[in-house]
């Protein structure tokens, strides 16, 4: 996993409530046996037409979207599946980021393997972004904390072990790994 | 001196804790039981590969097939060659990655295949009281047996393969307490709609639900895995019912509980698992099932469901409501009774069970399917499947001119190919009535296999109990 230290970028939003990873990424396009790719298929359903032409009205196939590498959704982001692939095609697109009040547990937890951000903020702070979009805004990783153009800097959740890992491209695995003798004892006390 | 009260939850837990979790760390918790099929793994054995690792346990692993794989009788066992390509490849890339790993896989053709949630419990491998992880987030249906069992990413499945435990934070805890007799036609299919129009899509996210109470106690076991099934479109990292007689008396000879005194002793553990009197949750709800009606959706999340002879509510300057209902071609106000069906859906992991179609078999015997309508019957596993045609339900709904295949996700997600048409009305039994989740531009409308077959026989969203006698 890459190391991710800041993010700054301007905004793209997405103000829908309950966006889930079916829409992230339908499935159809999870018939792959490897994570490369999958940004062309990031909200494909959304992005184009039946004819696979792009929507000239869809945020992200607007001019003022390229380049913006985080995302503002409304709550409860990334519900449903647990499919990993949904994370990998926002990456892949160059998304890197999501700020929302609600992030669904298991895209979170996903997310935060692969180095995408997952940002939950308070109602106000979320209501500010939806509202202004293309803002520039700088997400800290060390300090916790999103700072708005406006001069505002909040924090947001992130735990010490995922902010280590995060910043130090420290892959679980490895972690897990090391514990090898104490899972082995606990394998050996270890019922059913 | 005496120990505090603890949830059923917290007893699973702390069983299964290689290192407990501290502030700076999440706890190591080992994995009873990993289920793997074809669409999240492949991405988590490259990982081994790349690293030289093997399976740790593959005694603790099982594979099958579900989500890509055809539900064609022809593509299963006549040779026929697998309509979609890359699925072709991704069930083929399994079989590859089990032998090399030594993985245990219940493959295309085997009498146990079928949906990964379904097959747990049906060969006696979900147990009360175990940890069971799988890269699927319907993985809660298996604590409807008091195991712990939730969804994980592939990154994940990759952690368990490789050292059978995962990093984990404590999640929350919520008791669900539901009393009341559920009326004749009104199943556990309507009760956790019911439960997650009360508390919301994202109602349980970071907790694990125990459901408790007198209705709970009440169901077979069919009917909880239903309702624990659904738990994640609650946003629940989890679902828990306690085991009592009822689990016991499920497991009892299935070909992997345990069996003799190994059952005996198994049994005795068990016991110990339910929620102590006086343990605490983090948070708790009331439900009375006994005013629940039939639940049908109408919108484009598991939570926006009603009453089916109740009409489509109204929310003015709702522009993500308004635009779910022009997705869904419905208008506010409008009653959903009597909307026109085109196709209908019977399987999946939440009601893809032998009871699942005997009640909807009950409602079709001696009927047709309305003209029109296509109605899709999938089991949920080949032993399902089996059993099923043992009692003539397939010759119910072929007679009734739907169609019966053989077991897998199927129409739930479509991966296959068994889609809804663009624009096209389906009363489904899966679990998911997302956008595009049956299809581009497909209308799900989620209810119970009776609210289903009902509906197929009226061609158009019907209450189940017109057609009871």
């Amino acid at each position: 996993m890459k190391a991710v230290q800041t993010l700054s970028s301007r905004t793209v939003v997405l103000p829908s409530s309950n966006i889930d990873t079916d829409q992230i990424i339908p499935a159809r396009f999870l018939t792959t046996t490897t994570r490369e790719g999958l940004g062309r298929s990031l909200f494909a359903d959304w992005r184009y037409d039946a004819q696979g032409t792009p929507k000239p009205d869809f945020i992200l196939n607007r001019p003022e979207a390229a380049g913006c590498r985080i995302l503002v959704a409304g709550c409860n982001f990334g519900c449903g599946s647990s499919r990993e692939h949904a994370p990998w095609a926002l990456l892949d697109y160059g998304i890197q980021a999501v700020i929302s009040t609600e992030i669904a547990d298991i895209f979170r937890s996903n997310s935060l393997k692969n180095g995408f951000l997952p940002v939950v903020v308070d109602q106000a702070t979320s209501d500010w972004l939806l509202a202004n979009p293309g803002a520039e805004v700088t997400i800290d990783v060390a300090q916790t904390t999103l700072s708005l153009p406006t001069g505002t800097r909040v924090k947001f959740p992130l735990e010490d072990f995922s902010r280590y890992c995060l910043l130090n491209g420290v892959d679980e695995l490895g972690f897990l790994l090391d514990r090898q003798p104490q899972i082995e004892a606990y394998e050996r006390q270890r019922q059913i | 001196m005496a120990k505090s009260p603890q949830t059923m939850f917290e007893k699973v837990w702390r069983q299964h804790e290689v290192i407990g979790e501290s502030a700076e760390t999440p706890a190591v918790l080992y994995i009873d039981l990993h289920l793997i099929h074809e669409v999240t793994s492949p991405q988590a054995f490259s990982v081994l590969r790349e690293r030289g690792l093997p399976v740790r346990r593959v005694d603790l692993t099982l594979a099958t097939m579900d989500h890509s794989t055809p539900t064609r009788t022809e593509q299963i066992f006549g040779g026929a060659p697998i309509s979609i390509d890359s699925a072709a490849k991704q069930i083929r890339e399994l079989e590859i990655n089990c032998a090399q790993f030594g993985v245990e896989l219940l493959g295309l053709r085997h009498a146990q295949r079928g949906i990964v949630h379904i097959i747990g419990p049906e060969l006696g491998i979900t147990q009360p009281g175990k940890t069971v992880v799988c890269g699927d987030s319907h993985t809660s249906t298996h604590g409807a047996l008091g195991a712990l069992a939730f969804g994980i990413g592939t990154t994940e499945v990759g952690h368990v393969l490789a050292t059978q435990c995962l990093l984990q934070r404590k999640p929350r805890t919520f008791a669900l307490n539901v009393s009341g007799r559920l009326r004749p036609g009104v199943t556990a299919k309507d009760l956790i709609l019911g439960i997650i129009g009360k508390i919301g899509v994202g109602g349980g996210t970071g907790h694990v639900i125990e459901y408790r109470g007198e209705t709970i106690r009440g169901l077979d076991m069919d009917e909880r895995m239903t309702i624990c099934n659904m738990s994640i479109e609650a946003g629940a990292r989890a679902g828990m019912i306690a085991p009592d007689e009822t689990t016991y008396r499920y497991l009892a000879g299935r070909p992997r509980a345990p069996q003799g005194e190994a059952w005996e002793r198994a049994v005795e553990r068990w016991r110990q698992l339910p929620t102590d009197e006086g343990a605490s949750f983090d948070k708790q709800v009331d439900i009375d099932a006994s005013s629940l009606e039939p639940m049908i959706t109408y919108g484009t999340n598991p939570g926006m469901v009603i009453p089916i002879s109740s009409s489509i509510p109204t929310r003015a300057n709702d522009a993500v409501f308004a635009k779910s209902l022009a997705y869904m071609g419905l208008e506010a106000g409008a009653p959903i009774k009597d909307q026109p069906v085109n196709v209908v859906f019977l399987g999946s992991c939440t009601n893809g069970r032998i009871s699942d179609l005997r009640s909807a078999a009950g409602v079709m015997r001696g009927r047709k399917v309305a003209k029109g309508v296509q109605m899709l019957v999938i089991p949920g596993s080949q032993q399902v499947k089996k059993e099923a045609e043992a009692e003539g339900l397939d010759r119910v709904f072929i007679d009734a001119g739907a169609e019966w295949r053989e077991s897998g996700c199927s129409m739930c997600l479509g991966m296959n190919g068994d889609l809804v048409p663009k624009g096209q009305y389906s009363v489904s039994t899966s679990n998911r009535n997302f956008e595009g989740r049956q299809g581009i531009g497909a209308r799900t409308l989620l209810a119970s296999p009776l609210t289903a077959a009902a509906s197929a026989v009226r061609g158009r969203v019907t209450d189940p109990r017109e057609l009871m006698s």
